[in-house]
């Protein structure tokens, strides 16, 4: 029996959440939850936990594309019920993880992994680039102003023996979010890739009014730019909305709310990136990720401006921070205008705050270095 | 359906890392409409710009999240992707997994959508990537039925709460994460499904301050754990990272030559609060002057642990940039014992006295962390009935422009003008 569509509510069942994870835990897991005393990174992608009953558990982390199909998964789980006794998990940074009860299964792992190509690449562990969180993009979403696979794929392959290893002065997380919403923690990454557009919206007066509630678009705004109007559709005057340009920061909430008010384009989107935020609160407070290139073009399909910015950025903080230090706090300690000079990143008015707060972070203080900034 | 030529994305089948490409490619080989996906994608590379139309309500009978609806811009080019719905389905707390339960999920998506998945959303669900309005429902059907699964939440509703893998393989973990997210997804599932909020709402469950779910950046209620006792020393253990033989930071730095470990300049010299210090061969700390950053646990995982009175910080509001620019969450609770036995009793009063005002006061697609700044953190904290320490600021204020209400002023606001011009000429 399945779903009867003349009787849609018989038999219904509802709000059953999620199945109980203890079901899904390897038994190592599930007799050591809770017991586990230390760990190490035996080798890169592959830890060990120790546990107080002696146990211990080696997990391999694989990295994967986030954006897969059935048959991957089948692989996936082949790869699981060959090794690790029908259980994996996932990481919320989109890696994979095999979990075998000693360590003479770990090799016969990596052995199956390396087998299959460079389906299954092992790391994203310690002192080094982690796997990508990111969103939809052109795949599914209706916002971006990038798409979200393809620049990803460009970076990791750019950043691959920064996945596999681990030495950075600490480990460097990397988010791409393909619009504004950031639908992820973009905004605390060490390394943000973040979607723009630069275009205000256009006003569709055809649509307007069955498709979108002017109140609502107009409070949508926060900087108040979109306002009351009106226009003449079929000689026929229409209540409708007008957008004050000089106020539009491009942040796309209107279009969420009105579909009659469209703003990408294919000149005007783009990637800003983003460095220098952390989650965590080890040593120093978690921080937002800030602006430090404005503008980078979609230039499909794999972005090399977006690569070669991150690329440059990642080098010269593996080459000139301290150990534990994380991208941000680096940044902190030696200035942003050093930043900017040993990234080499042109500065602009752009990375000048000029939203709300902004006056916290303008410098009031004598405080500064001489860079190449000062003719 | 056709198979599309796709110049620009085959060039993204090049490279060491997994190509989502190929992987499609390959699945379009028994799902003829993924082609239709990759022929869609292809056009947006050539565009540049996304060939999805703005909204659509779609979903399953009584719930008003759990589905996105997604139709193509040019569904007679892609007729496979005509409709292109996305269905979260929720995923088991810390997203373990057995082979039989996804390979039964993967035999269900075959049937009902494309063979398109995310693993996984960046809010935690497991994401199903397009399938047609007339599928959610045989799907929804099988999920509960066969599976005894069920959707996770979109829209303005609570999010699919999330949690760090906690006390399953983190020695760490403060509290059971995965638990407390498990009863209180469960307990919630009337606000996961239908949308009553001003909009969004997300919880995270971290174990413990490295926070490795984000719940600080992102959830509008982030329980991180923490504790209020001393570290628990192995001065041993201590003896052997000095010595060399267990490898810093849980050989996390391994792949290069940072020199010989130093416990004064990788550990006393980075502790924030400058707490610790050696005497005798042995660490010491300062306990009431640590603020439980983790670093020095982190560096000597053998050697050090979190203290034994265990609970979480409860922080409100964090959120990313839109509309109001990105907030992190509040320190309002320092310390909570969250615990199952007396089913998360202080937590739950918590929320839902975060939700009944917000409910009332918040604006349409205003997160909670914006009301709170829009009425002020004093005024949070009065409705939540929280007294107002000095844990909750980074700084007291450097203004003097103070609320004063008029009961807290020697004979109130009120005064008589004419009395007051007798004694003061104009």
């Amino acid at each position: 029996m399945g779903y009867n569509p003349d009787k849609p509510m018989e038999g219904r069942l509802t709000d059953l959440g999620p199945p109980h994870y203890e079901q899904f835990m390897p038994p190592v897991i599930k007799e050591n939850k809770g017991k586990w005393l230390w760990h190490e990174i035996v080798q890169p992608g592959v830890l060990m936990h120790k546990s107080e009953t002696g146990d211990e558990v080696y997990t391999v982390r694989v990295g994967s594309a986030r954006l897969v199909t059935c048959q991957f998964i089948r692989e996936v789980c082949d790869i699981a019920d060959k090794h690790c006794d029908g259980y994996l998990r996932f990481t919320t940074r989109n890696n994979l993880e095999f979990m075998v009860d000693s360590k003479d299964k770990v090799q016969p792992l990596l052995d199956e992994l390396a087998s299959r190509g460079n389906r299954f690449p092992v790391g994203g562990t310690g002192a080094g680039v982690t796997n990508i969180v990111h969103t939809q993009g052109w795949i599914h979403c209706h916002t971006p102003a990038t798409d979200a696979s393809g620049p990803v794929k460009a970076v990791m392959d750019e950043l691959f023996d920064y996945f596999t290893s681990m030495t950075l002065p600490a480990q460097v997380r990397i988010a791409l979010a393909c619009c504004l919403n950031m639908c992820g923690a973009v905004h605390a990454s060490d390394i943000a890739i973040l979607g723009i557009h630069r275009k205000p919206p256009m006003i569709d007066h055809n649509r307007i009014t069955g498709v979108c509630e002017l109140p609502l678009a107009i409070a949508s705004c926060p900087l108040g730019a979109v306002k009351p109007a009106k226009a003449e559709i079929d000689g026929k005057e229409i209540k409708t909305v007008k957008v004050t340009v000089e106020r539009c920061m491009f942040c796309g909430n209107c279009y969420t709310m009105c579909p009659a008010m469209p703003l990408a384009d294919p000149e005007g989107d783009g990637i800003a990136i983003l460095v220098g935020g952390k989650i965590s609160n080890r040593i120093s407070h978690p921080k937002f990720s800030k602006l430090v290139i404005p503008f980078l073009p979609n230039n499909t399909p794999r972005w090399p401006e977006v690569v070669e910015a991150i690329k440059k950025i990642l080098e010269a903080y593996a080459k000139d921070a301290k150990k534990y230090e994380r991208v941000g706090e680096w940044a902190e300690r030696i200035g942003w205008e050093s930043f900017f000079e040993k990234c080499d990143i042109p500065f602009t008015e752009k990375s000048i705050d000029d939203y709300r707060l902004a006056y916290d972070t303008w410098r009031t203080s004598t405080q500064f270095k001489f860079t190449s900034h000062i003719k | 359906m056709a198979k599309h030529e796709t110049p620009l994305l085959d060039q993204l089948e090049t490279g060491p890392w997994p190509s989502f490409v190929t992987d499609l490619k390959k699945q379009a080989e028994t799902k003829p409409e993924v082609y239709d996906i990759l022929g869609q994608l292809e056009l947006s590379y050539k565009d540049r710009i996304t060939h999805w139309k703005h909204g659509g309500i779609v979903g399953v009978f009584g719930y008003g999240g759990g589905i996105v609806g997604r139709y193509s811009d040019l569904p007679e080019k892609f007729p496979g992707v005509e409709h292109f719905h996305t269905i979260r389905v929720a995923q088991p707390a810390s997203k373990y997994y057995s082979t039989a339960n996804l390979r039964k999920l993967m035999d269900l998506w075959e049937k009902h959508g494309s063979a398109v998945t995310n693993f996984h959303g960046s809010t935690g669900d497991i994401i199903l990537l397009g399938t047609r309005t007339e599928n959610l429902e045989p799907f929804f059907w099988d999920l509960t039925h066969e599976m005894g699964q069920d959707l996770g939440g979109s829209g303005s509703n609570l999010r699919t709460p999330a949690c760090c893998l906690g006390q399953s393989r983190c020695e760490w973990a403060c509290y059971d994460t995965q638990e407390a997210c498990y009863q209180l997804t469960l307990k919630y599932q009337d606000e996961i499904h239908r949308p009553a909020f001003p909009y969004k709402f997300k919880f995270k469950f971290s174990g413990c301050p490295n926070d490795c779910v984000a719940a600080i950046a992102r959830s509008d209620i982030s329980v991180i754990g923490t504790w209020r006792d001393e570290i628990r020393i192995d001065q041993a253990a201590v003896k052997e990272y000095i010595a060399g033989n267990y490898p810093a930071n849980g050989g996390a730095h391994s792949g290069r030559d940072w020199g010989k470990f130093d416990i004064q300049k990788e550990v006393i010299d980075l502790c924030p609060t400058q707490c610790m210090w050696m005497e005798g061969g042995e660490l010491k700390i300062d306990d009431k002057e640590c603020t439980r950053c983790m670093h020095c646990i982190n560096v000597m995982p053998r050697a050090l642990r979190p203290g034994a009175d265990q609970g979480a910080s409860i922080l409100v509001g964090a959120k990313a940039p839109i509309l109001e620019g990105a907030q992190m969450s509040t320190l309002i609770i320092p310390f909570m014992k969250v615990s199952a036995d007396n089913e998360y009793e202080e937590l739950v009063e918590f929320i839902e006295k975060v939700w009944d005002w917000w409910m009332e006061v918040g604006k349409n697609r205003e997160r909670v962390g914006e009301t709170m700044q829009r009425v002020g953190l004093p005024t949070f904290i009065k409705v939540m009935e929280i007294e107002p320490i000095p844990q909750m600021i980074k700084e007291p204020r450097s203004n003097p422009y103070v609320f004063w209400s008029d009961e807290e002023v020697p004979g109130g606001f009120e005064r008589d003008i004419d009395e007051f011009r007798r004694r003061h000429a104009a």
